[in-house]
Order: C-alpha cells, then sequence, then structure tokens
C-alpha cells in the first residue's frame, strides 16, 4: 500500500492539496481533513485539482464537512467519506502519512 | 451624532479550521453594544463563515453559525458578500444564512441584510469607513 497523504488547509488559501497531488505516487490514499474538506467540493474554481486527478483514492472527514455545512451531494464524484474511525484504518493500512500543511 | 464612527470587519478565513472567524464574531459583538455603525465584510474563505447548515456535534467544538443569525439583533446593519468569492466557491445566496434587521425606535425592518456586492462597492465600502478590522 502507498502513503497516506492528509490535506488539511483550504485549496482556495494555500497550495497544500495541489502540492500532496503533484508530490503523490500512484495508488496513494488522499485524505482531505478540516479546511481541507473544501477541495472536496463540486463545481468550485478548484474541483478540477481533485476531478481531474487519476491513480490517487480520495477521501474526505464527514465530521468536518458536517461542521463547515457541505452536504454530501456536492461532493465531486468518486470522493469517499470516512468517519474518525475510517480515519485510522487508513493511517493502518497505509505505509505511513505524509501530512501536507 | 458625529461621533459615531464606521466599523468594518473584514473577514477573510473559513470557519472551524483557524480561530480567525470566531474571534471576528467575538469582537463584533463587543463592539455593537457601543454604538456604532457596524458592518461586516466577507471577502475569500470569509465567505464560508456565512453558509448554512452547520453541524458540529462531531468536532467537539461550539457551533457558532447561528450566531450570525442573531448580529442584526445586536445593532449590525449591513453584512456584505464579495460576489467573485462566492461564485469561485460555487455558492449562491441560497447556501447562505439570513440575517434580519429592526430598528426597534423607527420600527424600520429588513428582512435580510446580507447582500452581495461587486468588487467596485466592496472598494468604495472600505474607503468610505472610518475603520478596517481584518481577521
Amino acid at each position: 500500500m502507498a502513503d497516506l497523504y492528509t490535506v488539511n488547509k483550504s485549496p482556495f488559501e494555500k497550495n497544500s492539496l495541489e502540492d500532496a497531488i503533484r508530490f503523490s505516487t500512484e495508488g496513494a490514499a488522499i485524505l482531505l481533513i478540516e479546511d481541507g474538506v473544501y477541495g472536496a467540493m463540486a463545481g468550485t474554481a478548484v474541483s478540477d485539482l481533485v476531478a481531474n486527478t487519476t491513480g490517487r483514492k480520495f477521501y474526505a472527514l464527514r465530521p468536518d464537512l458536517k461542521a463547515r455545512g457541505i452536504a454530501e451531494d456536492r461532493l465531486i464524484d468518486g470522493v469517499e467519506l470516512v468517519d474518525y474511525a475510517g480515519f485510522v484504518d487508513l493511517v493502518a493500512e497505509c505505509d505511513k502519512v505524509q501530512a501536507w500543511l | 451624532m458625529s461621533d459615531v464612527k464606521k466599523f468594518m470587519y473584514l473577514n477573510r478565513r473559513a470557519p472551524y479550521g483557524t480561530i480567525y472567524a470566531w474571534e471576528s464574531l467575538e469582537v463584533v459583538l463587543i463592539g455593537a453594544a457601543f454604538d456604532q455603525e457596524v458592518s461586516l465584510m466577507f471577502v475569500d474563505d470569509g465567505v464560508f463563515q456565512l453558509v448554512k447548515g452547520s453541524d458540529t456535534s462531531e468536532l467537539d467544538m461550539k457551533n457558532f453559525t447561528p450566531t450570525y443569525r442573531t448580529l442584526g439583533d445586536y445593532g449590525v446593519r449591513h453584512m456584505y458578500v464579495d460576489k467573485a468569492s462566492l461564485e469561485a466557491r460555487g455558492l449562491t445566496q441560497d447556501d447562505l444564512v439570513e440575517v434580519a434587521w429592526e430598528d426597534w425606535e423607527t420600527e424600520e425592518e429588513v428582512d435580510n441584510i446580507v447582500e452581495i456586492v461587486d468588487s467596485e462597492q466592496i472598494a468604495k465600502l472600505l474607503a468610505e469607513s472610518d475603520v478596517v478590522f481584518s481577521f
């Protein structure tokens, strides 16, 4: 299993998501948390970052989406939602965690 | 009254990820008690502060989104939202909270003081303010 890349910054404010994608390897798991979950929204100026990336699996932390009022039907197709237990599973399954702040 | 100043609170950060939005709200609530003309401006990720439907029950954090709806009662007269920032985030006015305002003396009422403005209007509003507080 490849690495888990966590992104916790808004893609409108920082390039953390862009860099995490750019420097990730094939088969990587990319988990959006905290303000990073805005990167999972469809129909925004930065949606293409996630929507046009292949060979990576994207996840978003459900509690952080709920706190920001982002409904599940507004997410980019293919983004999988996880709760805290799912976050732990990803950490356990992947070789290691790379935090992109 | 000539001693009434125009206070503008400029909000450019998303809620919950950092403390900026919450701190701004606290200062607005304190400042509103001093009978000044208070306006709020939401630009860039700041527009996310007004998105309705927030549920922080799994976050161990206070849900302060409902507080925005009460700002009219605290004397906040204007809440401006940058059109370009909203559009870049795939949002419309329908996604935002509504904030009612009423003047208790004159009984003048406004159903929703949240107003979408363009960059030219924002430049003018900021320039016309006596003080700009940035968050």
